[in-house]
């Protein structure tokens, strides 16, 4: 038996290549996703985010590579607020018990799964919310109703697609918050975002995607003016504040020239 | 009372009575996943394309719920056919497929049947023709779709409201959508008799919209639609009787006077929950059958 013994990972990505209608919006990516691990993919619009997520779910099939999954293993899934339509008929609690979908035949909950629904309400910080209509929340308590959801299937692993856009910047960092202390209690996160900056602040690691993966490793590895350029196809500036790097977008001297028109013409 | 008991004396309008209290149930608890899943259009072509078996049948001499049943699951079976080929929008899809075959009726009728009376009796609904045979067909109906609901309740919701994640999550959506498509094909086949093609879709939108206006919550929404969908054909038939208007009509028309009441009592918040109900607006579900290179 070897001396270093390495875990197995809960999903590994193997040249993995993903198209629609015969666009290749994902191209020959690797990545493990282990136990423990708290990594966000960050990117451009239409880089392959989400297919990349949909993939690990199955509901994207590769058309090269694989992903192999451990057996067993329990995935929940948070897509983007935006999927669903928030003026459907139901309660929070509803909303949240929809994932337990085996184990009871009939339609009304359990005592025991209204305990579960409340004590994970709770634990998101929307106690006491379980009877409202699920139109009637803020967008940040809307993204605790899908990870509430995603949680009471107990997984292992957890994807959430841009968990963090069009929130605030206070809800932004107490959703990444508490992802952090959902991870500190052992559930391995996989996240989507655009916020580069947020997730140099909050996340151990880091995946730059592309269509291609161009990056792979801590915030400080990876936020870097090539690997940036190569993500972005432009040129970024990133500087240091408190020990992190911080990423600014670089205005060409075009790019200024317009923006001082605008602003001209909008004062006068 | 003896607005009441009057019509009573009828077998004919007992069976009548019966069929269409139980079928505006069923419509009304059908016609809340419709609304939700955006599917009107599909029930209201669904009816029209099944007229188009139906009239097949009754020339043939086949057995009318057999004929407009695989008339109306072929319609389907075709209408998601050239959907997936996605060189014509469902919309444009239902559209051509369903008036055809609506058409195809017309003209078999017209050509080769007693064409007045039956085309009036099969478009707006009438009880005159109502059998023991229809009423035990339409209480088997409800018995199955009531039974479908109950016990696949939370996989049907899943599906209606987050599709990909609830696929995700191990419900098999293919299967709740095709289930969902057979009740309703089965439905508009059992009631379309009393309710009349043209008015079918009525009875599927206005209960479960009626009911949208009143709650909130999806369960209360499934049992008050269903309420709502069996008073209004039981009114609409004693309606029916005593104005000597087709039955079809009278049951939408009463329909329609709750949904006028019902939105002057709860005015814009009603309104505003309603508003959520069969509209391209919202947010589509997201696709659970993307299959890359596909």
């Amino acid at each position: 038996m070897s001396d270093t013994w390495v875990a197995e990972p809960l999903v590994r990505l193997e040249h993995l290549t993903c198209a629609y209608a015969g666009t290749r919006v994902l191209v020959d990516a690797d990545l493990d996703v282990s136990s423990g691990e708290f990594t966000g993919i960050v990117g451009p619009s239409g880089s392959g985010k989400t297919t990349l997520l949909r993939a690990i779910v199955g509901t994207v099939v590769p058309v090269g590579g694989r992903v192999w999954r451990q057996p067993g293993l329990r995935i929940g899934y948070v897509p983007q607020v935006e999927t669903v339509n928030w003026s459907f008929p139901v309660t929070v609690a509803e909303a949240v018990l929809m994932s337990r979908t085996s184990g009871r035949i009939l339609p009304w909950p359990s005592p025991s799964e209204r305990a579960e629904v409340d004590a994970v309400l709770d634990r998101l910080g929307i106690g006491g919310l379980g009877k409202r209509h699920i139109r009637d929340l803020s967008g940040g308590q809307q993204q605790r109703v899908f990870l509430a959801r995603a949680l009471l299937r107990r997984p292992q692993l957890l994807l959430l697609d841009e968990p963090t856009s069009g929130v605030d910047v206070r809800t932004r960092h107490d959703i990444l918050h508490l992802l952090a202390d959902l991870n500190t209690d052992g559930l391995a996160v996989l996240l989507t975002t655009h916020d580069l900056n947020g997730m140099a602040a909050h996340l151990p690691q880091l995946v730059c995607l592309n269509t291609e993966v161009t990056g792979k490793g801590s915030p400080r590895q990876v936020l870097t003016p090539q690997v940036l350029e190569a993500t972005y196809g432009a040129p970024m500036q990133v500087l240091e504040h408190g020990g992190m790097p911080v990423v600014i977008d670089h205005y060409t001297e075009a790019d200024n020239v317009i923006r001082l028109r605008r602003e001209r013409g909008a004062a006068s | 009372m003896s607005w009441l008991t009057e019509p009573m004396a009828f077998g004919f309008f007992r069976h009548g009575l019966v069929v269409a209290t139980l079928a505006g149930g069923l419509c009304g608890l059908i016609g809340v996943y419709v609304t939700l899943r955006g599917m009107s259009y599909i029930g209201h072509g669904l009816s029209h394309a099944i007229f188009g078996g139906a009239a097949a049948s009754a020339l043939i001499s086949f057995n009318f719920y057999l004929g407009a049943g695989i008339w109306g699951m072929a319609s389907a079976l075709a209408i998601g056919r050239v959907t997936r080929r996605r060189i014509i929008g469902s919309d444009a899809a239902i559209g051509v497929i369903t008036t055809a075959s609506f058409a195809f009726g017309i003209a078999l009728l017209g050509l080769y049947g007693q064409v007045r009376k039956s085309i009036d009796a099969a478009i707006f609904g009438s009880i005159l023709g109502v059998t023991l045979t229809d009423v035990w067909v339409v209480v088997g109906v409800t018995v199955a779709a009531v039974t479908v609901v109950f016990f696949c309740y939370r996989k049907l919701l899943f599906t209606t409201f987050d599709p990909e994640v609830a696929d995700v999550s191990g419900v098999n959506t293919a299967r709740m959508d095709a289930l969902l498509m057979l009740l309703l094909s089965v439905s508009i086949i059992a009631t379309m008799q009393v309710l009349g093609v043209v008015l079918i879709a009525a009875t599927l939108v206005i209960p479960a919209t009626v009911a949208r206006m009143l709650t909130n919550s999806f369960a209360r929404m499934l049992w008050l639609s269903s309420l709502i969908g069996a008073l209004c054909g039981f009114v609409g038939m004693i309606v029916s009787y005593h104005l000597d208007i087709s039955s079809g009509a009278t049951i939408v028309l009463v329909g329609a006077a709750l949904f006028g009441v019902v939105f002057a009592l709860t005015g814009p918040r009603g309104l505003k929950r309603a508003a959520g109900l069969d509209t391209h607006d919202a947010p589509l579900p997201a696709p659970t059958a993307v299959r890359a290179g596909a």
